[in-house]
């Protein structure tokens, strides 16, 4: 997408800023705070892993951050535009020209091959046939499985699975790559392949990753973790506060 | 893009084959039933349209008695008419392109040693004028031969054929109870009456020959007229019935006893009930077409239920809620459409098999073909609608989280 954005190493643009969001389930006395004024900047090509209890906020900061939920109150700039506040559409697009996501439980269509899974986003973003077979199928490459197109999200293991989803998020070249702790449902020798994988991209394509995990080994592959408790962010249990 | 939505339609259609023939099932039988009716009536139609031609242009018959089918049928007391009324009409009404006075009754037709039973008109040539009735072969009566009274007849395309087979008549004599007169012309084939007798069991002599050797009197039992045009047809109607009440001494205030039959208008009556008869049918067979809809719009729904997951996926990587929606109303107008012509192809051969079997013509009408396409297509977008809404509004991370 953005080739000079790829090629540059030195300086780190701010991409994503946060800046007090607030998000409240509910209203009244059932209304429930999950996320209590968060502050985060990330720059373009950092890799962050968003670590924390469950409840800690971390899932609902991560769906805001994909444009998936929208904050109840705060800002949310994208390169420099406020998100926060778009409608349905425009925060649709957004997740089709610049993010890539890759799920715990991998999503992928079912009694669909592997191919067809990672041409779904270039479908709506009206790639032609050709180019779109193309390049799904470097994309399968690229995570180590070409050969596999014809195959099925059945017909695969749980580690080849996540590399296809991983295929379909950077098939289509986004900025951002979210992560929901694509290890947690794999063992430890396919979660480090998957995390290798991961950090391939971060590196050589200068995707900015944005990781949630439980497992510190995992966000050890990480250039920096931010930890939520009770919907705020907070030191490292191990570290110095860097968020 | 929507050939993309059209294909995935026909693939998730494809995946579940028994539950999508069960659901455009109901479909299928509003099609073919509407196709299928509205075939056939158009058959009908058509059958008694070429009926009203086969009577014979603007014809009116004209009988002794009040009304037909009146109390008591015609009244036997009813004086008969007389060649002079006939005579009398043409001379003096204007709008009557022919008149021909008909005396008819069944009799034997033998030649050698075959044995016919049929009946046997009296009349003049008019007669033939009237009914648009032309010869096939040899000639019509001569005048001095209608003057006279000779023994000469002309004989319909089915007595023809009982008597003579594929012998030429002409020239021929055949016997008429005590009558033995010469055969001078035969008939063309007119084909079945609307009421299902056949017009060419018949033999035609001139009328004076039937009130003289035959009935031995001088009535005339009907008179057929061919009004010169529909559009008057009623004013002609008008001045038959005062000349007449005028000749048969009716004073005012006195009811007619005779009447004026204009044919054509008791075949636009029949037509029209068989026209009503259609459309009723057809009424019926739509509402099947409602409740075909109403299961795939069942079907539609059950399925965004269970693809609430893939639904989540696709919103996840950037679809829009229009773009879900295109792709379930897609697929419902899919099934639907399939639907139809399945039942487009079932309604037109279950129709070309009953007009086989009921003697039919079979009509096939481009315009209702193209109308149920059109109605299933609508069927499906109207019924498919609201699932696909439903598919469209999810929130992804709700529907991601589905089980």
């Amino acid at each position: 997408m953005n080739e000079s954005a790829a090629t540059i190493t030195k300086p780190t643009p701010l991409l994503i800023e946060l800046r007090g969001v607030t998000k409240i389930y509910g209203s009244g006395a059932a209304a429930m705070s999950a996320l209590r004024g968060i502050d985060l900047h990330i720059d373009q090509g950092d890799f962050v892993a968003i670590m924390g209890p469950s409840g800690s906020g971390k899932s609902t900061c991560m769906n805001i951050l994909g444009c998936l939920d929208t904050p109840t109150d705060g800002d949310f700039f994208f390169e420099g535009v406020e998100v926060g506040r778009m409608n349905r559409d425009k925060r649709a697009l957004l997740r089709r020209h610049y993010l890539g996501f890759v799920f715990q439980g991998y999503n992928l269509l079912n009694r669909t091959s592997a191919l067809e899974n990672v041409e779904l986003p270039l479908i709506y973003r009206g790639v032609p046939r050709a180019a779109r077979r193309a390049r799904a199928q470097a994309a399968l490459a690229a995570v180590g499985l070409a050969g596999w197109e014809n195959h099925t999200p059945g017909e695969l293991s749980g580690g080849q699975q996540q590399r296809v989803a991983i295929a379909r998020a950077i098939v289509t070249e986004p900025r951002v790559l979210l992560a929901d702790e694509p290890t947690g449902n794999l063992d430890t020798a396919r979660s480090r392949e998957v995390m290798e994988l991961i950090t391939t991209f971060n590196r050589e394509h200068d995707l900015t990753v944005l990781m949630v995990t439980h497992e510190p080994e995992m966000a050890a592959y990480a250039k920096r973790q931010v930890h939520f408790l009770d919907g705020l962010i907070v030191p490292g249990p191990n570290q110095g506060g860097d968020a | 893009m929507l050939w993309e939505t059209v294909q995935l339609a026909q693939r998730e259609i494809r995946r579940n084959v028994l539950r999508s023939s069960l659901t455009i099932l109901g479909i299928v039988i509003g099609v073919a039933a509407v196709i299928a009716l509205v075939t056939l009536g158009r058959g009908a139609t058509l059958q008694v349209t070429e009926q009203i031609a086969s009577l014979g242009s603007n014809l009116l018959q004209v009988r002794p008695g009040q009304g037909f089918h009146g109390p008591g049928g015609a009244s036997a007391s009813a004086d008969p008419f007389r060649s002079e009324d006939a005579e009398a009409l043409s001379r003096e009404i204007p709008g009557i392109r022919a008149v021909a006075p008909v005396t008819s009754r069944s009799t034997q037709a033998i030649y050698g040693n075959l044995n016919w039973s049929t009946s046997v008109t009296g009349s003049t040539n008019d007669y033939l004028t009237a009914r648009d009735w032309p010869l096939q072969s040899g000639r019509s009566f001569s005048d001095s031969e209608l003057r006279a009274g000779s023994a000469v007849c002309l004989l319909g395309a089915t007595v023809k054929k009982e008597l003579f087979g594929n012998m030429d008549p002409l020239g021929a004599s055949i016997r008429l109870e005590k009558l033995s007169c010469q055969v001078v012309g035969v008939l063309q084939a007119k084909g079945q009456s609307s009421f299902g007798s056949d017009q060419d069991d018949f033999i035609l002599i001139p009328l004076r020959t039937m009130q003289r050797r035959i009935a031995g009197n001088n009535d005339v039992s009907s008179i057929f007229i061919s009004a010169r045009d529909r559009a008057t047809i009623d004013k002609t109607k008008e001045d038959i019935n005062k000349l007449l009440r005028e000749r048969r001494h009716i004073t005012a205030g006195q009811e007619d006893n005779f009447n004026v039959r204009d044919m054509q208008e008791i075949m636009a009556t029949l037509t029209g009930t068989t026209k009503i008869l259609t459309t009723l049918l057809g009424a019926v067979a739509a509402v099947s077409l409602l409740v075909g809809g109403i299961g795939i719009m069942n079907i539609m729904l059950v399925s965004v239920t269970e693809r609430t997951r893939e639904i989540g996926i696709r919103l996840a990587i950037g679809a829009l809620g229009s773009e879900v929606l295109l792709q379930f109303l897609v697929e419902a107008v899919v099934l639907s459409t399939f639907g139809g012509v399945v039942g487009i192809i079932l309604g037109l051969s279950g129709a070309a098999l009953a007009a086989r079997a009921l003697a039919m013509p079979f009509v096939l009408s481009p315009q209702i073909v193209v109308v149920a396409f059109l109605f299933s297509a609508a069927v499906g977008v109207i019924f498919g609608y609201f699932p696909a809404r439903q598919a469209a509004r999810l929130d992804p991370i709700e529907a991601l989280r589905h089980e």
